[in-house]
């Protein structure tokens, strides 16, 4: 994640504030790319409208992976699309995070018995930082895990971890 | 026109092409035709005025069991409002149908998910391939005897 991540042995001062002004730039201006795939695509746009504002942590919508630091998988992901999710993740230039939104992302939701078409769970084929489960979940929860996903961006460094 | 009337006048017109059907006690009555002649059968039906069947609700696949697969077609008419549902058999070793996208447009998108679900294939449809499964799956879904693959292209697909 960037070029200057992790380098360093321990932290300081400079890391630390360095630290800070990186993630609270990140965090504060999550840009998330439209993919809706379902019925949690609704509840997305209804938390991007202007009753459960999104604008207001900074997140609007981009169509390209090339321009967003957050892929929210709004939806059931079938097999077939399956190979397309992971061909735009791998376009998403990093630091990048993925809230996964709903049961269907989360772990195959309604479809997970009898669904020979539908991956269980989007994680199978990409990391995923946060889930929010629901199905659909309300705009609250989804604006829950955005915050959650700030409280994790505000947690990195540039320093190594220190391993136990 | 009620359904005894129209089945009379299929049986008259195609002779052994109508093999049954089922026209009292139900809500739909059915009539059953010969696979091959469905295009012959559908393009009266729409033609002739006093049936007038210028809508295809729906055509629907279906798998009986034992082998047996078959096609049901569902048709209505805006002008002599009357309905009527014509059904074929197949079997798995030897599913063709003849087509009828050249009578009802609407059977392309219709036929294609019959082909896709089920593998029954329809003679002389322009695009006959795969519509809601991706290009590459190997099996008929919808199929009783179809068992859920292990893994499609790297991914597990069982939870």
């Amino acid at each position: 994640m960037g070029l200057l991540d992790q380098k360093f042995d321990n932290s300081n001062i400079v890391i630390t504030s360095m630290d800070n002004l990186l993630n609270w730039a990140r965090l504060s201006s999550l840009w998330g790319m439209q993919f809706g795939l379902a019925c949690c695509a609704i509840e997305m746009m209804a938390t991007g409208a202007s009753h459960y504002d999104l604008d207001r942590f900074g997140t609007f919508f981009r169509g390209t992976p090339r321009q967003s630091d957050v892929m929210i998988v709004a939806g059931t992901v079938t097999l077939k699309m399956a190979s397309r999710i992971k061909v735009l993740y791998d376009q998403m230039s990093e630091p990048r995070y993925v809230i996964s939104m709903g049961s269907c992302s989360n772990c195959g939701g309604p479809y997970w018995e009898h669904g020979y078409h539908v991956l269980k769970g989007v994680d199978r084929i990409i990391p995923v930082d946060v889930y929010v489960p629901g199905c659909p979940p309300r705009p609250e929860a989804l604006m829950e895990g955005l915050l959650k996903l700030q409280e994790k961006i505000r947690s990195e460094s540039l320093a190594r971890k220190q391993s136990a | 026109m009620t359904a005894q009337t129209l089945s009379d006048m299929l049986r008259a017109r195609f002779g052994d092409a109508v093999t049954g059907g089922k026209l009292e006690g139900v809500h739909d009555p059915w009539i059953a035709i010969a696979p091959g002649r469905a295009r012959d059968i559908c393009a009266l039906l729409r033609d002739d005025p006093a049936t007038a069947f210028d809508v295809l609700m729906c055509l629907s696949g279906m798998d009986y069991g034992g082998g047996k697969l078959g096609v049901v077609y569902h048709l209505d008419s805006t002008t002599q409002h009357h309905r009527i549902v014509l059904k074929t058999e197949v079997t798995a070793a030897d599913p063709h149908v003849a087509s009828v996208e050249s009578v009802w447009k609407t059977a392309n998108w219709h036929e294609r998910e019959a082909f896709d679900l089920f593998g029954v294939v329809f003679d002389g449809h322009p695009d006959l391939r795969r519509i809601l499964m991706p290009d590459d799956w190997e099996g008929f879904p919808l199929r009783k005897d179809f068992r859920v693959p292990e893994f499609y292209n790297g991914m597990k697909v069982p939870y």
